[in-house]
């Protein structure tokens, strides 16, 4: 595995124009956070498993924007059977990125079922995404931002990632400043 | 079976239907229980709402955040059982004030045949309010409007997380002559 997360999450989210975020807690977060903070991100500290939920309400409200979920391999494995609920819906504006490093890096960096062999970009092709794939290599990732930036979706992507250990970056924690910061911005002053 | 005739006279789940086009909520979710079999069909049925099946109660909370960040009202349809599902991931509500409101229709007190429904059906109002949600019991179909809107603001107008039981006596004691 020759990708770095950090650089990944940078390329996706550079010049990212209306994309709306939603970062699942742990690495992924500090990822997004590392790539610059936006008042359009709203990371998780906790409810591990919620990522892709809230990436749905939020796809399912917000219908003419772009929704991207950044997690974890723990994390999504966690809420795994929310894919089938997207899968259900099939909310053609989200987009799911894994970041899968095959380990639980907040907690000692212990192996996850990914390092087993569980592959979750076919889990999410059998619950009906539109595109689902394992993502390892550098010069796939431009074609990865194209499809999360505009193609039609429900899009996977298990991007398999370095276990490395790095420099924190954390984003703001206080969830209810991060929902309302979310709000303003998406919403205007008034919401 | 009296409480199946009081059932019959009023149509609560039509009214509980009506209360959340009222107070503009744009999302159900749902892990289906016969209770919530009617209120369930007509949000189907509705154009104005998206009806999202769940696989587990806990993804309800995460979609009412993402709702909510998006603009929009969702509300969480459940069984008791599925309150203990939820409790790690209610944090997400909690701690955010994330609006969240929750129907549950309860098992495990009236007349419950399934002895395994007991120690959910039992605490899951103390569970919620473990968790921080302020819970109300609705125990008459007369009373479902007024009970539903009553949570209905706690949670949208006061940032609150809200859950309204229904009570197994309301509903009607599940029978498997029931088909249910």
């Amino acid at each position: 595995m020759s990708l770095h997360r950090r650089e990944v999450v940078k390329a996706l989210l550079e010049r990212r124009g209306a994309l709306l975020v939603v970062a699942g807690l742990g690495s992924s977060a500090w990822d997004c956070a590392a790539a610059g903070d936006d008042p359009l991100t709203f990371p998780l500290w906790g409810a591990m498993g919620a990522a892709c939920p809230v990436g749905l309400g939020l796809a399912l409200a917000q219908p003419a924007r772009r929704v991207l979920v950044v997690t974890g391999d723990g994390e999504m494995l966690m809420g795994m059977g929310s894919l089938a609920t997207i899968g259900v819906q099939r909310p053609e504006n989200l987009a799911v990125l894994v970041l899968d490093n095959e380990r639980y890096g907040e907690t000692g960096m212990q192996q996850t079922h990914t390092a087993h062999g569980v592959d979750l970009a076919a889990v999410a092709a059998a619950c009906g995404f539109a595109e689902a794939r394992i993502v390892t290599q550098r010069a796939q990732i431009a074609g990865v931002r194209a499809e999360v930036h505009g193609g039609r979706g429900p899009l996977f992507y298990q991007v398999k990632v370095k276990a490395e250990r790095l420099p924190l970056v954390l984003p703001p924690r206080d969830g209810a400043w991060l929902k309302h910061r979310f709000r303003r911005a998406l919403l205007g002053e008034d919401a | 079976m009296p409480a199946k005739k009081r059932t019959a006279a009023i149509d609560w789940p039509r009214e509980i239907h009506r209360v959340l086009r009222a107070n503009k909520v744009r999302q159900v979710s749902y892990v289906p229980d016969a209770g919530h079999k009617r209120l369930i069909e007509l949000c189907l049925a509705d154009r104005g709402i998206a009806a999202v099946a769940l696989t587990t109660e806990e993804e309800g909370i995460g979609l009412a955040a993402g709702a909510w960040l998006g603009g929009e009202r969702s509300v969480l349809l459940m069984q008791s059982s599925g309150v203990g599902n939820c409790v790690n991931t209610m944090t997400l509500a909690t701690h955010c004030g994330i609006p969240l409101l929750m129907l549950v229709t309860q098992r495990g007190e009236w007349g419950e045949f399934n002895p395994w429904q007991l120690p959910m059906g039992q605490s899951s109002q103390a569970a919620l309010a473990l968790c921080g949600a302020r819970t109300f019991r609705l125990e008459r179909p007369e009373d479902a409007a007024a009970t539903v809107e009553a949570a209905a603001r706690l949670a949208y107008d006061a940032n609150a997380v809200a859950a309204v039981l229904i009570a197994q006596r309301m509903i009607g004691t599940k029978t498997f002559e029931d088909g249910q």
